[in-house]
């Protein structure tokens, strides 16, 4: 209750201070300030040291898990702040309406993380999605970024409509909007079977929330709207708000599945397959560096979505595990993308000559996305296909999986063959010391997860 | 501790070696490095007591998984030829000069590392990880360092190589989930029991990734062209080294946990193996470059150690462990004479070359001792092997035997056809104003000449050395 309370309260300082204060820096310093705040009221909440409480009348069920990703959310939006806190306030002279839409996001994030009935799952997925569509159009003079917000709202009201009708279809079969109270009634003696509506209900949830986290045949959005928001907000959508809609689906259908019987699997390894697919193959023909990230973020999709497939405990750990690396990685390519003047392959020949500390980061940030041993990438992918193995029955998926991930090695060592082996002028702009020290930082945990996970990990069962 | 400290030795003097600042340093500093963790393994294995040789320390509890090293006969045969190459390898290359010289003895370093931890490796996820951990300096060092085409032909070297252990990891999970104790541990793998279908799926995955490291014939495609776009120290370590990854995790890893399987596919990848010695004997006479004839040659010589592992008897087997150590020193030794001719004539071209005999004789008798060892003459080295290897397959089926014998004979005419090129006839352009080869590359192909010789008239130490393994390995059917 801490994080929903506290961020949605930071969001309305954060619109004050803008009037304020004119000093951008100020808006920077304060949202980390914030951010800092924030992520010691979740963690007090956690332990249970401090807690706001109220009867949420079972709307709310906060357990470990979602407060734990919660935290990995704050901090990650902390990292964030610290890279490419410049970036922001470099978009326009808006910055701190931008750090209040991040807070507002990070409300819907714990919102999603506690939701414990389908009306509060609303909720938390429109007060994550708004701002992200203001925050896509953010470039309000560039014709590319007003386009991706337009399609973003767009799709997302279309997905959001979606999701509605499942809800609906959901509480006119059981008569409630509490998640796990449907599954006591179908199993009663007065309902002998479930429901045809629940059923349809179910479906309609799912294929929404694949439109949420981009899963294929529901992607067709993404790389647009990736590729025209201002990188800065890319960068911040496709981690930490990608990652809160996997928590999302997979407190949702965790419970659920055997509602659906066999058929849940096979449709969940169907989407899994096409999501792989398309993201891969896609991501190979890029000419961007941008518009790679945004496939990979489809293609990473895929991975994540293992955990919804095989849905015992090595998954939990493993999608929040995923949500670390995954987000740390793409936030330290981001930065380094945003610092950029160029952003086609071409644009990064040669950058280990001129700036070494930024092409070593981002080396070690896309080795780990590619899952090589020794960067969190690999634990992440690890956790994933052994979930599914520990699940059973379903070795040719992690086969078909790998397969995959070696596709992805090509378009992620790309990036690294234009910048150590090929030659160029790279420009880049606004490289600080305080930037290079973050980046190495960032480097610096990619590494030390990817020895030792457990350090995430142990957190989860304190 | 001897193994930890095997792979902490190159691991932090590899990283510490990036900071380093100007070329003598940093080749002094590598070479500093190499030379101790040649004492270290040397007196590990021969003078200090076998109780320090294996290492066990927590490491992902949550995974089942420990940070154990052992030490068995192979991995002091291996863990020896490692830490014997790198120095020698060192010394011969020491006039080359390259850019960045820092990264580059340090990257070569980190390839020590994770050669030595894969040799050493107890558990199967550090096994993994030091697996991945060869392969990624080696991608920098050869698509940073290499020839013109060098970007795309490591690349797909490491498309390929990737493939197989994101492969081989399926396998290890599966393992994992079925071993009683949920533990990667070598020893629990050991005794995996797996129904037929289980067997005989998961060898695939394993042996796939084996088969693209060592390579077998037919994964062998990435292997040509990276041997020849590498600059020759990498070479060196790819072909004298790399490859025995591949051997060794064969014996190490697959015939123990799938011994039905591997019964079962033996006579499939046998005549597999066959098929690639000669294939690659016949494509290495045609060969108008040094490089790629001995890389051919290579192939040729894996695929008759995969043969001999799988006919799965004493001799074959006795003979894998000493042609392994044997074909690394040759190869090396081959690789050392052609970059000395490279980087004096500036070209490996056959056409070019000729009567370096008359300029070079000290060069000319090194170079056909080596040639000699490559043809597996009596009283080199690779004889012992060869002979024994021949047997072993002769145990398993005379045919095949019969047919993979043609590999001698054609591995004489390549390479007696390069002495002959190289050193006789009369000189060219490119070889009138030849002169000696260097103290230095004289130097190390003279103890490498020696090593041939010896071990050629005397291998016992090296059979006594893996006499465990082997048996070990029989034992286990």
């Amino acid at each position: 209750m801490n994080a929903i309370i506290v961020s949605a309260l930071l969001g309305v300082v954060m619109m004050f201070s803008g009037i304020i204060f004119k000093n951008r820096a100020v808006h920077s310093a304060i949202a980390v300030v914030g951010l800092l705040v924030l992520l010691a009221a979740n963690l007090l909440n956690s332990y249970g040291i401090w807690v706001i409480r109220f009867d949420t009348f079972q709307l709310f069920n906060f357990e470990q898990f979602g407060m734990y990703f919660t935290s990995i959310a704050i901090a990650a939006t902390l990292v964030y702040v610290l890279l490419s806190g410049k970036a922001i306030e470099k978009t326009s002279q808006y910055s701190a309406e931008y750090y209040a839409l991040i807070f507002f996001v990070l409300c819907g994030v714990s919102i999603l993380s506690g939701f414990n009935s389908l009306l509060m799952l609303f909720l938390g997925i429109e007060i994550l999605t708004i701002p992200l569509y203001i925050l896509t159009g953010a470039d309000k003079r560039n014709l590319k970024s007003n386009e991706a917000s337009l399609k973003y709202f767009l799709m997302g009201c279309f997905s959001t409509g979606i999701m509605l009708m499942g809800i609906t279809l959901i509480y006119g079969a059981t008569g409630s909007f509490i998640m796990g109270e449907s599954k006591s009634l179908a199993s009663s003696a007065l309902i002998p079977k479930t429901s045809f509506l629940e059923i349809a209900g179910m479906i309609l949830l799912f294929v929404s929330m694949c439109f949420k986290v981009s899963a294929a045949p529901f992607h067709f959005w993404t790389p647009d709207v990736y590729d025209g928001a201002p990188s800065v907000f890319t960068s911040f959508m496709a981690t930490i708000v990608k990652a809160a809609g996997f928590i999302a689906f997979i407190r949702l259908f965790d419970q659920h599945t055997e509602l659906l019987g066999p058929t849940w699997k096979l449709l969940l390894a169907f989407v899994i397959i096409a999501t792989l697919l398309v993201g891969n193959i896609t991501a190979v023909f890029q000419q961007s560096v941008k518009r790679m990230l945004s496939y990979s973020s489809i293609a990473q999709a895929g991975f994540m979505l293992f955990a919804l497939y095989s849905a015992n405990d090595l998954a939990r750990e493993g999608i929040l595990l995923y949500a670390v690396a995954y987000s740390l990685a793409t936030i330290g390519i981001f930065a380094v993308l945003i610092k950029m003047k160029d952003y086609t392959f071409e644009g990064f020949n040669g950058l280990a000559q001129t700036q070494p500390v930024l092409a070593f980061s981002t080396a070690i940030c896309l080795l780990s996305l590619a899952g090589i041993p020794l960067t969190a990438g690999f634990f992440a992918k690890y956790y994933m296909l052994a979930s599914v193995v520990k699940a059973g029955g379903a070795l040719w998926l992690v086969i078909v999986a790998v397969l995959f991930a070696a596709v992805s090695a090509y378009y992620y060592f790309r990036v690294i063959q234009s910048m150590y082996f090929k030659d160029g002028e790279p420009e880049t702009e606004g490289v600080t010391g305080g930037f290079k020290l973050g980046l190495l930082l960032v480097a610096a945990l990619v590494i030390l997860f990817g020895i030792f996970p457990s350090l995430v990990l142990n957190w989860f069962y304190f | 501790m001897i193994p930890v400290s095997l792979i902490l030795i190159p691991l932090i003097t590899g990283l510490l070696a990036f900071f380093l600042k100007g070329t003598t340093a940093a080749k002094n500093w590598a070479l500093l490095s190499s030379v101790i963790t040649l004492a270290v393994a040397v007196a590990g294995i021969y003078f200090l007591p076998a109780k320090h040789l294996s290492y066990d320390a927590a490491w992902l509890p949550a995974l089942g998984s420990r940070f154990s090293l052992v030490t068995d006969g192979m991995g002091k045969m291996l863990v020896l030829l490692t830490t014997v190459s790198f120095p020698v390898i060192l010394i011969a290359t020491a006039k080359n000069d390259y850019k960045q010289p820092a990264s580059f003895y340090a990257l070569l370093l980190l390839s020590q590392t994770g050669l030595l931890g894969v040799f050493l490796a107890a558990d199967a996820l550090v096994f993994y990880f030091f697996w991945e951990l060869a392969l990624i300096p080696v991608y920098f060092l050869c698509s940073f360092w290499g020839g013109e085409k060098r970007i795309a032909v490591t690349f797909k070297f490491f498309v390929y190589t990737f493939i197989g252990s994101l492969l081989m990891l399926a396998g290890i999970l599966y393992l994992y989930f079925q071993s009683a104790d949920q533990s990667f541990a070598l020893q629990s793998f050991y005794h995996i029991k797996l129904t037929a279908t289980q067997e005989n799926v998961i060898f695939w995955l394993f042996f796939i990734a084996f088969a693209i490291k060592m390579p077998v014939f037919p994964f062998h495609t990435w292997q040509p062209d990276a041997y020849e776009q590498s600059p020759t120290a990498v070479t060196m370590i790819m072909s004298g080294i790399m490859v025995k990854m591949g051997i060794f995790a064969l014996i190490r890893w697959l015939l123990p946990v799938f011994p039905h399987a591997s019964q079962q596919f033996a006579h499939l990848i046998i005549i597999f193996s066959v098929i690639g010695m000669l294939y690659a004997s016949l494509i290495a006479i045609r060969q108008d470059d040094i490089k790629r004839l001995i890389a051919y040659s290579s192939i040729a010589h894996i695929g008759l150690m995969c043969a001999a592992v799988f006919a799965h008897n004493a001799t074959g087997m006795e003979g894998v462990m000493v042609q392994m150590f044997n074909h690394g020193i040759n190869v090396i030794g081959l690789w050392i004479v052609a970059d000395a001719i490279e980087q004096q004539l500036g070209t490996r071209k056959f056409t070019d070359l000729g009567g370096l005999a008359q300029k070079a004789p000290v060069l000319a008798i090194l170079l056909a001792v080596m040639a000699f060892a490559n043809i597996a003459l009596p009283l080199t080295n690779a004889f012992i092997g060869e002979f024994l290897m021949f047997n072993g397959l002769f145990q398993y089926n005379v045919w095949i035997m019969a047919v993979a014998g043609i590999s001698i004979i054609l591995a004489a005419v390549y390479t007696l056809n390069m002495v002959q090129k190289v050193l006789y006839g009369n000189t060219t352009v490119v070889t009138e104003n030849a002169t000696e080869i260097s103290g230095n590359v004289q130097w190390m192909l003279v103890v490498l000449a020696v090593m041939i010789i010896a071990l050629g008239v005397y291998p016992q130490p090296l059979i006594d050395l893996t006499k465990d393994t082997v048996q070990a390995i029989l034992a286990n059917r």
